[in-house]
């Protein structure tokens, strides 16, 4: 049976990576199949052994587009909680003289419709996407590879009903429970990271299932339940290390995800709600003016660019990372 | 074959079945529960109390989901207080535009995508590739709304080129026969599709391109364009048509932020005005909806891909 997780146009990453989606699974087997070849025979690697994040950030080193984009990322994270301290505006009182008035030398992006400094506001706005769209991913992974190893590695009728219960989710069009969670719970940081993470947990899970599934039958796994090991032990300190290299792409993407999900809640109103922004709420303020004769452009290109700028620098991250732990093999 | 469709089918099922719970338990998850979310924070306890014995919401849960799940097979997807009509006829009035704007917008990323991802994968790694390929990034990493917003900006209020509104009508034809106001939405649709579609292809292509029977098509003499169009072209579509299948809920997606955008009249539209008003009626029968429409289209995706790939044998 074919396997796939639905694209969306929220999972960059899951769309352009399904052709080599099973590539980083085999290069995990072959290494795990090494290092439990190694264990076997009781030899240490001939090389001074480097951990396999070491090994990966070697790899990730030499590409080029990828340090860019990780310069990229710190940049905009730098800039939406460094820029503050530098750039000072008031973000909490509105001022009605200053309402829709144009770029200038006091404020360089303008203001929007109830006055706001635009360069300002792009800085706390980014300060709530970027923890929005970490802390989902974090939640997010942390519960789907769980679930799913649990699922991969029990096996049997438990597997089959948990990972019925994951098809069940993504069978439902993710933006229609993403807008009646957001109805349901009063939108803040707090409930839209979970939100978010409600849904996108998902299709980690079943990712990481598929990984579990492979990694169960390696030699040091089946060894954990000869010497009479807990279940719970073969999952903490096996399965999951071993697939921590895709569990950290999936991690990467879905930052990226769960940034573009919450500017999408944002820009329907669903979001954050003020004082509170992101930049998706930013930009629902454009729409309202746009159909006006006038073009207020500094209402829509600052923050829609942010978007692009900080999802393109993860996705490409993302990519890199998957590169890195592919070919680790091959850099011993 | 006919084992794995029925094994199929029986997932589908428990798949149906699970969501429809899940979706009716959010109901009950509204601030206060559903009825008083309809009728607002002034509603009396005894005003409350009968509307919940009115709509059944004091029963057990499972008496309450046989009888709904019962009304849903009998075509009633309950009925929309806000808007004083039955949530069927809204879907009857809102759905068919709805497949107008979805139709033509992947027909048109169909129309680019497909051949700019052939061009792609035969001419890859060459600049032509390169472009097109950090277009499809940005394609990805572009959201729905912000594509959307600057086609208003762009060929609305700079050039008015084309109106920033969509078609304002309350049937299907009438949106069809404003082609002008239809330009944009359909537009912004297509792009964020094209990106999904190009890179498909470009892959799927580059697949086939190294195939034995490509050597033989070669081997025996047939020119380029026929290796391409007559034999990659082909075996290359399994994929797309696959895609098609898997691709729905991103179709809701777009359908949702593009409809809001443009204030197109359709079912995206009304399930966003429903969620504002807390409309739960509507908000649950187009949940449902949806999801039928997503379980069926990943049957068809899987049955569709046995069909022409003879390869691919399920057992």
């Amino acid at each position: 049976m074919t396997m796939m997780i639905p694209p969306s146009e929220e999972t960059p990453g899951a769309g352009l990576a399904e052709q080599e989606l099973i590539v980083p699974e085999l290069a995990e087997q072959d290494s795990a199949l090494t290092a439990a070849e190694a264990q076997e025979r009781g030899l240490a690697p001939s090389v001074k052994s480097r951990s396999m994040l070491r090994r990966g950030w070697e790899v990730f080193r030499e590409n080029k587009l990828a340090l860019a984009s990780l310069g990229l990322a710190l940049f905009m994270i730098g800039f939406c909680f460094l820029g503050p301290l530098f750039y000072h505006t008031d973000q909490v009182h509105t001022n009605l003289e200053n309402v829709l008035c144009p770029p200038s030398a006091s404020h360089p992006l303008g203001c929007d419709n109830v006055g706001y400094d635009v360069l300002g506001r792009l800085m706390i706005a980014g300060q709530t996407s970027i923890e929005v769209g970490v802390a989902a991913a974090v939640v997010a992974v942390l519960f789907g590879t769980l679930y799913g190893a649990l699922a991969g590695f029990v096996g049997g009728p438990l597997d089959s009903l948990m990972m019925r219960l994951v098809d069940a989710g993504l069978s439902i069009p993710y933006i229609t429970v993403l807008i009646i969670l957001s109805v349901i719970f009063h939108p803040n940081k707090i409930t839209m990271i979970f939100v978010i993470a409600a849904f996108y947990w998902l299709a980690v899970a079943r990712l990481i299932r598929g990984e579990t599934l492979t990694l169960r039958t390696r030699e040091y796994v089946q060894a954990v339940k000869v010497i009479g090991g807990r279940k719970s032990r073969a999952i903490t300190r096996h399965i999951v290390p071993n697939a921590i290299g895709t569990i950290i792409v999936q991690g990467t993407f879905a930052v990226a995800d769960a940034i573009i999900i919450l500017a999408g809640l944002g820009f329907l109103g669903l979001g954050v709600q003020p004082p509170d922004t992101d930049w998706g709420t930013m930009l629902s303020g454009g729409l309202t003016y746009l159909q006006s004769s006038q073009s207020y452009w500094w209402l829509i290109y600052p923050a829609g660019i942010c978007i692009i700028l900080i999802c393109i620098a993860f996705n490409f991250i993302g990519d890199a990372l998957r590169d890195a732990f592919e070919t680790r093999l091959q850099r011993r | 074959m006919v084992g794995y469709l029925i094994r199929r089918i029986g997932q589908a099922i428990i798949v149906l079945f699970i969501v429809t719970v899940v979706t009716l338990a959010l109901v009950h998850l509204f601030p206060g529960g559903p009825i008083p979310a309809l009728l607002g924070p002034r509603a009396t306890v005894a005003q409350v109390a009968y509307y919940n014995h009115l709509y059944g919401f004091d029963q057990p849960f499972y008496l309450q989901y046989i009888k709904w799940v019962g009304q849903i097979l009998h075509g009633n997807f309950g009925y929309s207080a806000k808007l004083n009509i039955s949530v069927a006829a809204l879907i009857a009035q809102d759905l068919p535009k709805t497949i107008v704007l979805v139709g033509l917008g992947t027909i048109v990323s169909l129309a680019f995508g497909i051949p700019l991802g052939m061009y792609q994968a035969v001419h890859r790694y060459t600049a032509g590739d390169y472009a097109l390929t950090g277009v499809a990034f940005l394609g990805y990493a572009t959201p729905t709304f912000f594509v959307a917003l600057l086609l208003v900006e762009w060929f609305a209020v700079d050039t008015h080129f084309f109106p920033p509104f969509a078609p304002q009508s309350s049937s299907a034809l009438g949106v069809l026969s404003q082609p002008r106001a239809l330009v944009l939405p359909v537009a912004a649709f297509a792009f964020v599709l094209f990106a999904l579609w190009s890179r498909y292809m470009r892959s799927s292509v580059m697949d086939n391109l190294v195939q034995d029977y490509v050597r033989t098509a070669r081997a025996k003499g047939a020119g380029e364009r026929r290796v391409l169009w007559g034999h990659i072209f082909r075996n290359s579509l399994t994929s797309i048509v696959t895609l098609l299948g898997l691709s729905l809920p991103t179709l809701v997606a777009g359908a949702i932020f593009i409809e809001v955008v443009f204030n197109y009249p359709g079912m995206g539209l009304a399930f966003y005005n429903a969620a504002l008003n807390v409309d739960y009626q509507v908000l649950l029968g187009f949940t449902v909806l949806a999801t039928v429409a997503t379980i069926v289209g990943n049957l068809l995706a899987d049955i569709g891909y046995a069909i022409l790939d003879p390869r691919v044998r399920y057992s």
